[in-house]
């Protein structure tokens, strides 16, 4: 990626409700033009970090930079910046169109003007005919399109959107995945956004940002995060994981599950115990007394696309994404090659817990 | 009450009828069973709403359009306008001229309603005036004072109305609390009492609450984010409440006004106890003519009127706010 100025930069920002700490100690610039995604669980602080963007929460710690400029204590009304609020807060007494002429009104601006970017907006988000329309009398889709409209149309040049598809069921969803990426790249406008939803993020962001406990576990971009989780929790928060306590024996060489496994990762000296992560769709089936490991396959699930097996080998229960399916009760033997194993840092046992709660939630 | 005030016949009988239909229908909705529990619970208030809201009303319709004997008239109205109608009337029959008597007409009636009118008119704007701002405090999350406030509203209307606008006598009195004060700190006597302000501010404390409340409910079901969505769009926090969280409490405002201007206009009591004689309003005058001058027929008219103006006064409010809660309430 080509390097772009940074546009907005949090500094040591910090967030206490009534002696709670919801963000510690927060650092984090973002790029212009940038589709960046906070991810993470509810209760991270992800939503509280937009806010503090957006103007709504001061920072009981740190600075907010905005090109250059420190709008930490500077009210809502006065940031170049717009938000899609969770749940759309449309204005119910006003239309559509007066919903999305609504920051032109208020920056005075001429009143063709504000009639000629309405219609363009009206038509960018495929609601041309429905100017006119109260906006209670929308579907979830449209009054989504309209919130997006009422933001863009002001020209800010940060878009905060928090959770905005979440109201809206799977294909819509996916639809307006990819619509918001499309207004992204052609409007130039950085978008900050903010969700619960994995895929999403790995779907549209440029960088995702994965939040834990008000602390950022990694920043990355989609490919890193997925491929180079730094620990248990963003791997398992991430895409689906089996993760295994190991030793690394000496550089390229770890064992784990009574076998030695040669890997691609260094530098985490002789003889060290550590976390191996190894993605279900990366295990390998190979035929009985072949491969590494030997195993039972315990359940089957048909995906769609492909078979879930859960495998015991050696006392460790493995998910493995196949697309040739394994009877129930067959032994089979399973390996992995170098490059597809991910070593970490080990993590202690409880985190590791938490991690598996958050993701089902 | 008089022989010649009995019920007529027919509304005896309508009640009868009423009471009757109730039994039948009862009967009938057991027997088919068919919505048997929604149609059973609305018969009670049905029955309600025909004996003590209905009948009566008919009963007002009558008693209005007919003389003590029963035969249809429309002096009852003419005694509106004209509240000498009915003595110059027996004067004329004697023979006399009632403008030689000097026995002119007296619009003594119709001055009654124009002053209860524009009491009422006040009474809503003042409550309107303080009672906004005390809604917008009481319902600001960041006011701590703000549930305070809303008991502070509440506590008075625990006690009986009279009790209120008698305590207020015990203030305002010649030689009640506020001049005893006067008194005290050297100041001349202020004649505080039995005059329209004393009247008024009776009233205003009387029902500051029934347009307090329904503003107040409006604002705090506003969602939050609405404010935020303004901001966000570089309203600062005057601009905000301008365009959006006023128009957002409108529907509370018009049924706070409803709620206020009704009972003010029908007011009574109030202006007996602190206006004494000098303010009657258009609540004591029907009052008066029902209990005291014991004439069903005129007390009839003038609360039909009365009727009739609250009614286009509602009509007119429904236009400022077509689907709100207020025009609901007629």
């Amino acid at each position: 990626m080509q390097e772009r100025p940074r546009l907005i930069n949090l500094e040591n920002v910090s967030k206490e409700y009534d002696g709670v700490t919801v963000l510690s100690d927060i650092n984090l610039y973002i790029r212009k033009n940038e589709f960046v995604t906070l991810l993470g669980p509810s209760g991270c602080g992800k939503t509280t970090t937009l806010r503090i963007i957006g103007g709504f929460e001061k920072p009981t710690a740190g600075r907010v930079i905005f090109d250059g400029e420190d709008i930490t204590q500077l009210p809502p009304y006065r940031r170049r910046v717009n938000t899609v609020f969770q749940k759309y807060a449309l204005f119910p007494h006003l239309n559509v169109s007066e919903n999305i002429a609504f920051g032109l009104k208020v920056a005075r601006r001429p009143a063709d003007e504000i009639k000629a970017k309405v219609e363009k907006m009206l038509a960018l988000v495929n609601l041309r005919e429905y100017g006119k329309r109260g906006v209670e009398s929308l579907s979830g889709g449209q009054q989504q399109r309209v919130a997006i409209a009422r933001a863009l149309v002001n020209e800010p040049e940060v878009l905060l959107l928090d959770e905005p598809l979440a109201a809206l069921d799977l294909k819509l969803r996916q639809e307006m995945q990819l619509e918001l990426k499309r207004m992204q790249q052609m409007l130039g406008i950085t978008f900050i956004f903010v969700t619960h939803d994995q895929e999403e993020a790995l779907t549209m962001s440029d960088i995702i940002v994965v939040m834990k406990d008000g602390l950022i576990q990694q920043i990355g971009t989609p490919k890193d995060v997925y491929d180079e989780p730094r620990s248990a929790f963003v791997a398992n928060f991430i895409g689906e994981s089996n993760i295994i306590r190991g030793t690394m024996l000496k550089d390229e060489l770890v064992r784990f599950c009574g076998a030695d496994f040669p890997c691609v990762d260094k530098g985490f000296g002789e003889n060290a115990p550590v976390d191996v992560l190894i993605r279900p769709e990366d295990l390998q089936i190979v035929g009985e007394g072949e491969g590494r490991l030997a195993g039972v396959v315990r359940s089957v699930l048909f995906k769609g696309v492909h078979y879930e097996m859960i495998i015991d080998a050696h006392e460790t229960r493995f998910k493995v994404h196949s697309t040739v399916m394994q009877p129930e009760g067959s032994t089979v033997g399973l390996d992995v090659i170098p490059f597809n194993i991910h070593i970490m840092r080990p993590m202690p046992a409880e985190a590791l817990k938490d991690t598996e709660g958050a993701e089902s939630a | 009450m008089n022989g010649r005030m009995a019920f007529p016949p027919w509304a005896t009988a309508l009640m009868l009828l009423a009471l009757a239909a109730f039994v039948v229908l009862v009967v009938l909705s057991i027997r088919r069973n068919r919505g048997f529990r929604r149609t059973l619970f609305s018969f009670p208030y049905s029955l309600w709403i025909v004996v003590f809201t209905i009948i009566p009303l008919l009963l007002i319709g009558y008693y209005a359009f007919t003389d003590r004997m029963g035969q249809f008239t429309l002096d009852n109205f003419k005694t509106f306008w004209d509240s000498n109608f009915e003595m110059n009337k027996q004067l004329t029959q004697l023979g006399f001229d009632p403008a030689a008597l000097g026995s002119a007409r007296g619009t003594v009636n119709v001055d009654t309603l124009v002053y209860s009118l524009w009491m009422a008119l006040a009474c809503t704007l003042i409550c309107l005036l303080i009672g906004y701002p005390a809604a917008l405090f009481m319902a600001d999350r960041n006011f701590r004072l703000g549930s305070t406030l809303v008991i502070l509203f509440i506590i008075p209307m625990w006690m009986n109305f009279l009790l209120r606008t008698i305590a207020w006598m015990s203030l305002l009195e010649d030689n009640g609390l506020i001049n005893t004060l006067l008194k005290a700190l050297g100041l001349p006597k202020a004649q505080l009492m039995y005059n329209s302000q004393a009247v008024l501010l009776g009233m205003v404390y009387n029902y500051l609450p029934f347009m307090v409340f329904p503003i107040y409910n409006s604002l705090s079901k506003q969602d939050r984010r609405l404010t935020e969505a303004s901001m966000d769009l570089g309203a600062n926090p005057a601009l905000t409440f301008l365009k959006v969280t006023m128009p957002l409490s409108l529907p509370g405002v018009v049924s706070g006004i409803t709620m206020v201007f009704m009972p003010s206009v029908t007011t009574f009591f109030i202006p007996r106890v602190l206006g004494g004689g000098n303010t009657e309003m258009f609540g004591d005058l029907i009052e008066r003519t029902f209990l005291s001058a014991d004439n069903w027929n005129v007390g009839s008219a003038l609360s039909l009127i009365m009727m009739v103006l609250i009614l286009l006064s509602l009509s007119l409010l429904r236009k400022v706010d077509p689907e709100g809660e207020g025009g609901s309430m007629i």
